[in-house]
């Protein structure tokens, strides 16, 4: 078994080979090995990607928009990944953020992951019928786990979901109420004695 | 009195680098300190009359061990290399992390004796390999074969019976990441299982030369005398595979560096210095002067440096015997001052390790701040401005803004990969072949070449609107956000002019490990001891902590 630390500096140095900068090469081998380490096929798709990368073209997209449409051919979702970290501070404004088509999503998709630890919200990733919850790079969650992951995506759509509770109200005083069952109901006696402080305190 | 941190435009210059020495902060020392009470034990010694075979080492604490398994192999003299292109080596070692079954042993066995080429899995923590001092080794066999001690001379010159030539661990070759071990207690600090492999390495030398020894004459034979044995360390041959590290790792050689400083600015504050802790001081300073007259080394470069260390050591001492009374205020910034003023780079860097020998309260609490959580710092801050980065540049990088990169001379060298052993090499530029193949290791160009690029740029643009245009810069970018936080992160030096001297690296880093007596072989790589003077392993218990100045060899 390949280590992590392998993973991340071949992936780096083949990045470079691959005509990426240095700079660029760092998040790649960043992102691979996240993905590896959450059981993705990250090398397998990066592979194919790079292979891909001698014959066909891809777009590279400087500014993200709400809503972006690649002329003729998928976004690179490496320079797509990369921008997105980097305008990250301006896309989080967005509702929802839409992308016409991006060749190899699952590498966009580390890319992705990692913002949502740093702006420290979940990511939710939407692309043909198939949904995704990136949660705050601690892991990935999906619905296709088991399944081949599509070498271009259409109509990828990301919804940031704003930090709030996945339980209702009364799930959560149910809950509570239960958890009461370990506290003791003072008596004056233990209210007098076992703080520590006085009753009252205007001295 | 409040005394300010060292300038890291003068400590991290490459020649003072250069100079570092030991310390208590050094990771050797560190890791005899932790696992002291640790359960040592020498599980399997299987080796046949020759002293080849197989052997297993432990430390157990709790529920937790570490063994160290060993293979002693047949070289030919001719196989014998201390270079990386090797592919025997008399011995080879792994630490696994618990108790290797006869399973794993046998699988060890197939894969530990090819190093670089053979795979480990995530049970393994690090992995080495060592060659025989064949002068010195077969010396103290043949005396002890004959029921005598080895010539205390020759084993002087050395000061080993092995050497290893690479320790590798962090996920080399299969080995476990570091994330996978780095919560638990007794390694929260850098490259400590290293350094357990290396001090189990050492015992096994001495127990595989009075095993042969032994069964080259077992009427007549002695065991190797302990004391001489506690004046031998490991031995260890370094190329140029360590620099890259220290620039590779930004924020670990901040938090190692930051450490000394932090140490030296807290003794420096010391108002009233006790007795006992003056005592102390002046003791490792006298004693150390072994260390020095010892130091054997071919290389002029090293003999200058030796010499003037030993003109100013004694220079020192008259002062502190003659002019400096501890008993005055603050009397280690008074110590410190003079150093400044009449005493070189090698020598000031000496004393300031010694100067840490009294005051444990300081320097306990700074070893568990010598790791770091690199991948905290790795995102590029792009909704900041290129006037931040301009700025930062303009206070962290003063010095290297003023290297001329047009000159031929600071661009002459450059670093790169080699395709045959995937190690680092460093090449003339203008006379090799490869340069277009360029590691990212000529941070000062780069960092020279981002503020040219910044001065042309809008400073209100954002870092990441900068970063669309300029990619090609984003390794750098990263960097100077990064020396922004930690201000010793970065080698204020060229690392690519003419005149580089590779050790310099090399040996920051092997002074941190808590190496002694750098001997440079070139300006590319050196020989170290380590461990010399050390407590053997049923020693550790109870044992002197400033051993490192008490050696007899």
């Amino acid at each position: 078994m390949k280590s992590l630390s392998e993973i991340e500096t071949t992936t780096k140095r083949a990045s470079k080979a691959a005509g990426f900068s240095w700079g660029e090469s760092e998040e790649i081998g960043k992102c691979i090995r996240q993905l590896e380490m959450f059981g993705l096929p990250g090398i397998k798709h990066l592979n194919s990607y790079f292979h891909d990368r001698q014959k066909n073209i891809y777009e590279n997209l400087s500014l993200i928009k709400s809503s972006n449409s690649s002329s003729s051919n998928p976004y690179c979702p490496i320079i797509l990944g990369i921008g997105f970290l980097d305008q990250l501070k301006i896309v989080e404004n967005y509702e929802k953020i839409y992308f016409s088509s991006i060749a190899y999503p699952i590498i966009f998709l580390s890319f992705l992951s990692r913002s949502s630890e740093i702006i420290g919200k979940k990511i939710n990733v939407k692309f043909d019928h198939k949904e995704i919850l990136l949660n705050l790079n601690v892991n990935i969650y999906s619905n296709f786990l088991n399944l081949e992951f599509p070498k271009n995506s259409k109509n990828l759509e990301i919804n940031f979901i704003e930090n709030k509770d996945n339980f209702s109200d009364d799930e959560w005083k149910s809950l509570y109420k239960l958890s009461e069952n370990t506290f003791v109901e003072e008596n004056d006696s233990l209210k007098k004695g076992a703080a520590g402080a006085g009753l009252t305190d205007n001295d | 009195m409040r005394v300010q941190l060292r300038d890291p435009n003068t400590i991290m210059k490459l020649s003072r680098l250069g100079s570092f020495h030991q310390s208590k902060l050094s990771f050797l020392r560190s890791f005899l300190s932790e696992f002291k009470d640790w359960e040592y034990k020498k599980d399997i010694f299987n080796l046949n009359k020759l002293g080849y075979g197989e052997a297993v080492y432990s430390f157990t604490k709790d529920k937790r061990t570490y063994s160290l398994v060993c293979f002693a192999n047949e070289i030919k003299d001719d196989e014998r290399s201390d270079r990386v292109i090797a592919t025997k080596w008399d011995a080879a070692f792994t630490l696994y992390d618990g108790v290797p079954s006869q399973k794993d042993i046998d699988r060890l066995k197939n894969e530990v004796p090819k190093q670089e080429v053979g795979r480990l899995s995530f049970k393994e923590l690090t992995l080495s390999r060592a060659n025989k001092s064949i002068r010195v080794f077969n010396h103290v066999v043949e005396k002890l074969s004959e029921g005598k001690q080895p010539d205390l001379e020759l084993l002087s010159k050395v000061g080993y019976l092995y050497r290893t030539t690479a320790v590798y661990g962090s996920g080399k070759f299969g080995l476990a990441d570091r994330f996978r071990i780095k919560n638990r207690e007794e390694i929260n600090g850098p490259f400590r299982l290293e350094m357990m492999l290396v001090y189990l390495v050492r015992q096994f030398t001495f127990d595989q030369v009075n095993h042969v020894a032994h069964q080259k004459n077992p009427s007549e034979a002695v065991q190797l005398d302990k004391k001489i044995c506690k004046n031998l360390g490991i031995g260890n041959s370094t190329g140029l595979g360590m620099a890259p590290f220290i620039v590779n790792h930004p924020t670990l050689l901040n938090n190692w560096v930051l450490s000394r400083e932090i140490a030296l600015k807290k003794i420096r504050e010391i108002k009233k210095v006790t007795k006992k802790e003056s005592d102390l001081f002046i003791d490792c300073i006298k004693k150390s002067l072994t260390n020095i007259t010892s130091w054997n080394t071919d290389s002029d470069y090293q003999q200058i440096k030796i010499k003037n260390l030993l003109k100013d050591i004694k220079k020192f001492i008259t002062f502190i015997d003659n002019s400096l009374d501890f008993e005055e205020e603050y009397p280690f910034n008074k110590i410190y001052l003079w150093l400044e003023k009449e005493a070189c780079e090698e020598c000031i860097e000496y004393v300031v390790s010694i100067m840490m020998e009294p005051y444990n309260e300081i320097t306990n609490s700074l070893v568990s701040q010598m790791s770091s959580e690199e991948d905290k710092y790795f995102t590029i801050p792009s909704s900041r401005t290129v006037n931040d980065l301009k700025n930062i540049i303009e206070k962290k990088y003063s010095n290297i803004l003023k290297i001329n990169f047009e000159n031929k001379q600071n661009t002459q060298n450059f670093w790169f990969i080699s395709k045959n052993k995937e190690e680092p090499r460093l090449a003339d530029r203008f006379e090799e072949s490869g340069s277009e193949l360029e590691q990212p290791l000529a941070i000062a160009r780069d960092v020279k070449k981002l503020y040219e690029k910044i001065l042309n740029s809008q400073h209100n643009l954002t870092v990441g609107e900068f970063l669309s245009k300029n990619s090609k810069l984003r390794h750098i970018v990263r960097r100077v956000f990064i020396v922004e936080k930690f201000p010793y992160s970065e080698i204020q030096d060229n690392t690519i002019g003419k005149n580089i001297m590779p050790i310099d690296m090399l040996r920051l880093k092997l002074s941190f490990f808590g190496a002694l007596k750098f001997d440079p072989r070139s300006d590319k790589w050196l020989r170290i001891c380590m461990f010399q003077g050390a407590p053997l392993p049923d020693e550790l218990k109870n044992y002197d902590e400033q051993w490192v100045y008490k050696t007899n060899m």
